[in-house]
């Protein structure tokens, strides 16, 4: 049998390490470093006119303070722009440590190091920062009137501009179809913010070795090759004298794939400094202020459709609120401008957005990255429409659908690749059938009449998405059988939960023909593998995974091909099972490839019994070739690539029953189904996992979840007694189905899953509490009291 | 305890703080460690014992992530002074599996129901279910749900949590019922044991 273990149900190999207490996360390392605080800007915007640490310098235990004047001037300029655009004409970055100005609470002003976190601590009590506050731009509809300036030289707060525009198919314009459709409407949506709010924050701990004048660095991030780069450039370091390594690290969801961050920065060059190890933790009220938040939008709508509903013409205009700096660029609106389209095909398009500054954290992807706030303007809109027409919500979306016969679909924008947005594959009307099947769509309307014969009110939801996976350029994979018969892969993205230390194994495991016990998993190790870009976008199987199996599959041709040899056989009549070369249909005729792995590397010295058999009067190579033939490479190892031509698109629909007390305006959600379709399936039972978990995210940032700031930019929820997390308890069972349309993308025929089940959930939930209630749903968040005070303004509007 | 002798105070109102010798019993072992009075138990078993399963997710005592067993009782040790545990007994995630390294059936669950992804929030799930169960071998869906409902899970939905527990009761029945038992007491002895030795004479309602 060839161990097939692509597609099973794999326990994880992770976790025995992680139940037993044997994970090592960043906080668990260094356990003799010195540590590193932070004096945070306590005022949203305000100038710096003096610092005085003298009170901190007897604190016992002080090793260090760091003003920005303290820094040489590479490590105090400000950071790096990550992701350039044209569109994006007034980028502006933090400093490590503020000069002058602070333009958010929780920036960082001072660095101290001392002996333990306690003293660091107890320093920057006793720091004394004299700020001179300034007007702080709060809410996106401040920073757009522009009374106040977030940077004086960046007039009206608006950082970014940028307009796509999709004409029709005999080119006429979105304003142009709008006007001559049937039917027209016109609204605002809003969204607010979240955050990704991993339970581990971040933390970087850095050891400097003056002997050999290299850095070891750990951090908490999702991209470990891209902080070595950044930190071999800010510290004037050779890229090789820097190694970055992410340990365990305590969940992403896109907050660690930020960087460099500054404490990434200001660490290192402190332990370089100082000749010292050095370590910062973040503590959670530090994650709140000073790590990044996202998904606040405001979103104007225009729409124009015909009698079946299908948009003829659709216009959004939509305000982002990207904090108080952009070193993520423009990501995020540039997500929600495309992927808000979905599975559908509107006959022109035309969006148009401004991404603008306040005094708040900054605002870099979180799970979902832009798709919530899309697919949220998106799918109320197909709502909207259902209402108007009075048609079932189902038969709207349906008649917008792009169809199976549509693929490679090409909606003509460009995607945050900076390629074309082609949907390579997918059968929506497939995935709507199953999601109406599962959560029994048909037959609610008599499910609600019983629950009003008891006085409750419920209601049903529906959001389709499509998300773009697997975005380049690239990500590696180098795979290496040892003459013990064990395999050892190694790729450079990073890992925070996703369980690539199995999904990986089981590729490379089904790719080899070896036991999965046999094989281990790097990832985010930069002294294993150099190339990468980081574990995001829902891109990490695909990406990695067909690297691996890419790298895999060179292993296994060349152990077949010294397996022939060996065997005096054909390879192409050799196989691969349990870790043994055989002849087809002949297992006796064998070899192991542990002893593969022995031939294939030619030795002069028998340093153990299994080497002895590789050395130079042991094998019968022929005298006249060279050990190591032309075009060869000692060792059974092999390393390549994935590149892809585009992203591959995973979609996906969720329905939800919510009930809502007619009382107390409390809102339960007693059903929720997910059909979702991420291609060919590696681990189903981690990709439910997944699906659970941003499921519950979702629920989070549609029912509990916001960043609640005061007029002067003050967090005033910057805790968890006061951010409200879901717990068990508000979380429901999510029931799934999955297709698996294969994406004809790449080599293993997948797509990402990672973020999909946080993408449609506010639009699900806003849909199955106005269905509910009968009550327009335009703005999420919502919390019983909002629902409240909505019930009473439609009341007095009817009255 | 030592009011004002907490701090020799300097000029600058600082100074060397005293330092408290305690004596834990940690997953059976007696250990020793001289802290602060601020000292948290977190901290204290983390960096002074380096027992670095226990993880830190908060330090206000909502996340639970910290969450260890003090005489076989769940409590946060992030919102524990380690002085204030002298003398007592602690099970951390260290001390769940067997001396032989059988994993408890709660870790045997947890594995098998996919119930963790990062692993940060599962030490403090663990020990919260290792006590729930002690306490209620079969637990209803209601009861499950109450018993975990103070501890934050950003990566799972719970779902699989839920499933684990119900899972990790049908592990320990069947255990009990076969008589082995060699895993289960490494949680129920650990937990069990110092509830007759506690020094807080058997106030335990049980």
């Amino acid at each position: 049998m060839t161990t097939s273990l692509f597609g099973e149900r794999v326990q994880r190999l992770e976790d025995p390490r992680l139940l037993t207490g044997n994970g090592r996360y960043l906080d668990d390392l260094g356990r003799d470093a010195l540590a590193a605080a932070f004096v945070r800007s306590p005022h949203a915007h305000a100038r710096i006119r003096e610092i005085n640490v003298d009170r901190a310098l007897d604190v016992p235990g002080i090793v260090a303070i760091y003003t920005w004047e303290d820094l040489p001037e590479r490590i105090g300029e400000p950071l790096p722009l990550l992701i350039p655009h044209p569109a994006l004409t007034h980028g502006r970055t933090a400093r490590p440590l503020a000069k002058d100005v602070v333009r958010h609470v929780g920036e960082p002003v001072v660095m101290v190091v001392a002996r333990d976190r306690y003293a660091a601590e107890d320093a920057c009590d006793r720091i004394e920062v004299e700020y001179e506050p300034l007007p702080a731009v709060v809410g996106i509809e401040n920073a757009v009137r522009g009374e106040h300036l977030v940077h004086p030289d960046v007039p009206g707060n608006v950082g970014a501009h940028l307009v796509q525009e999709v004409p029709s198919a005999d080119g006429r314009s979105a304003a142009e179809m709008i006007e001559a459709a049937p039917h027209r409407l016109e609204f605002r949506l809003d969204i607010e913010r979240s955050a990704s709010m991993p339970l581990e924050g971040r933390g970087v701990y850095a050891r400097w070795d003056p002997d050999d004048g290299s850095l070891r660095v750990y951090s908490s991030t999702q991209t470990s090759t891209s902080v070595r780069m950044a930190i071999a450039a800010k510290l004037g370091l050779p890229l090789p004298k820097v190694e970055v390594i992410a340990p365990d690290v305590g969940g992403g969801f896109g907050v660690k794939i930020m960087h460099p961050w500054p404490e990434e920065v200001l660490i290192p060059w402190a332990a370089r400094t100082l000749g010292r190890e050095i370590k910062w933790t973040e503590d959670r009220r530090e994650h709140f202020i000073s790590s990044a938040h996202e998904r606040g939008q405001v979103q104007y709508v225009r729409v124009g459709f015909d009698d079946d509903g299908r948009i003829l013409g659709l216009d959004v205009t939509f305000l982002h609120d990207h904090g108080a700096y952009t070193p993520y660029g423009i990501i995020v609106p540039i997500i929600t401008s495309t992927q808000l389209l979905g599975p559908y095909k509107p006959g022109a398009y035309r969006v148009e957005f401004s991404s603008v500054y306040t005094n708040t954290v900054i605002v870099t992807p979180y799970r979902g990255a832009g798709r919530p706030q899309g697919v949220f303007c998106m799918e109320r809109t197909m709502d909207r429409i259902a209402a108007y027409l009075g048609k079932d919500r189902t038969e709207v979306r349906a008649a917008n659908f792009i169809q199976p016969d549509e693929f490679p679909y090409d909606h003509r924008l460009t995607f945050q690749d900076g390629r074309p947005l082609i949907y390579d594959s997918g059968n929506y009307p497939e995935a709507l059938r199953m999601l109406k099947e599962l959560i029994g769509w048909d037959e609610f309307a008599k499910e609600r009449e019983r629950a009003a014969a008891e006085g409750r009110r419920i209601g049903i939801g529906i959001g389709c998405y499509v998300e773009g996976t697997g975005v380049g350029p690239y990500e590696g994979g180098h795979v290496q059988v040892t003459s013990d018969g064990r395999v050892h892969v190694s790729t450079g993205l990073t890992s925070q939960g996703q369980g690539h230390q199995t999904a990986f194994a089981q590729i490379a495991a089904t790719e080899l023909g070896v036991p999965i016990e046999r094989v281990s998993v790097v990832t985010g190790d930069t002294r294993r593998f150099g190339y990468a870009v980081g574990t995001f976008a829902s891109r990490a199987a695909v990406m990695s995974g067909n690297a691996i199996a890419l790298a895999c599959r060179k292993v296994r041709e060349k152990a077949l091909r010294i397996a022939a040899d060996a065997l005096e056989a054909d390879p192409g009549d050799l196989t691969i099972t349990d870790g043994i070369v055989h002849v087809k249909g002949n297992p006796s005729a064998s070899i192991p490839l542990s002893t593969v792995a022995v031939l294939a590397n030619p030795l002069r010295y028998a340093f153990d019994e299994e080497a002895k058999r590789a050395t130079q009067f042991a094998t019968a190579a022929s005298d006249d070739k060279p050990p190591v033939a032309e075009g060869e490479e000692p060792g059974l190892e092999g390393r390549d690539y994935y590149s892809p031509v585009r992203s591959t698109f995973a979609y996906g629909m969720h329905a939800a029953i919510v009930e809502t007390d007619p009382e107390t305006a409390e809102i339960k959600v007693l059903r929720y189904a997910v059909v979702h379709d991420c291609g060919r399936l590696i681990n189903p039972m981690i990709v439910d996992g997944q699906i659970h978990g941003g499921v519950a995210q979702g629920i989070g940032g549609a029912l509990y979840e916001r960043m609640v700031y005061d007029e002067h930019g003050q967090l005033l929820n910057a805790s968890f007694m006061d951010f409200l997390m879901p717990y068990a308890t508000e979380v429901p069972r999510v029931e799934t189905a999955h297709l698996e349309t294969p994406s004809p993308l790449n080599p293993l025929g997948i797509k990402g899953a990672g973020e999909a089940g946080v993408i449609p959930v506010s639009a699900v939930i806003a849909s199955a509490i106005e269905d509910a209630e009968g009550i327009p749903i335009m703005k999420m968040p919502i919390s019983p009291s909002e629902l409240f005070h909505l019930r009473r303004t439609a009341s007095a509007r009817v009255g | 305890m030592a009011e004002g002798a907490r701090h020799a105070k300097g000029s600058t109102g600082v100074g060397t703080e005293t330092l408290y010798d305690i004596s834990l019993t940690v997953n059976g072992v007696v250990r020793e460690a001289r802290v602060p009075a601020r000292r948290l138990l977190s901290d204290c078993l983390r960096h002074d014992l380096g027992l670095t399963g226990t993880h830190v997710g908060c330090e206000h005592g909502v996340c639970g992530c910290c969450t260890v067993l003090l005489d076989g009782e769940p409590v946060r040790s992030c919102l524990t002074f380690a002085v204030s545990v002298d003398g007592h007994e602690i099970t951390t995630i260290e001390g769940l599996a067997a001396p032989d390294g059988t994993l408890s059936a709660v870790q045997r669950a947890f594995a098998e129901s996919h119930a963790l992804q990062c692993g940060f929030c599962t030490p403090g799930f663990l020990c919260t279910v290792t006590a729930l169960l002690n306490e209620n071998p079969a637990p209803s869906d209601e009861e499950i749900l109450e018993g975990i409902s103070g501890n934050l899970c950003r990566c799972t939905g719970y779902q699989n949590i839920i499933k684990a527990v119900r899972r990790a009761a049908e592990l320990s029945a069947e255990q009990e019922r076969d008589g082995t038992g060699e895993a289960a007491p490494a949680a129920t002895g650990a937990a069990g044991a110092p509830r007759a030795s506690g020094a807080t004479g058997g106030a335990t309602g049980e």
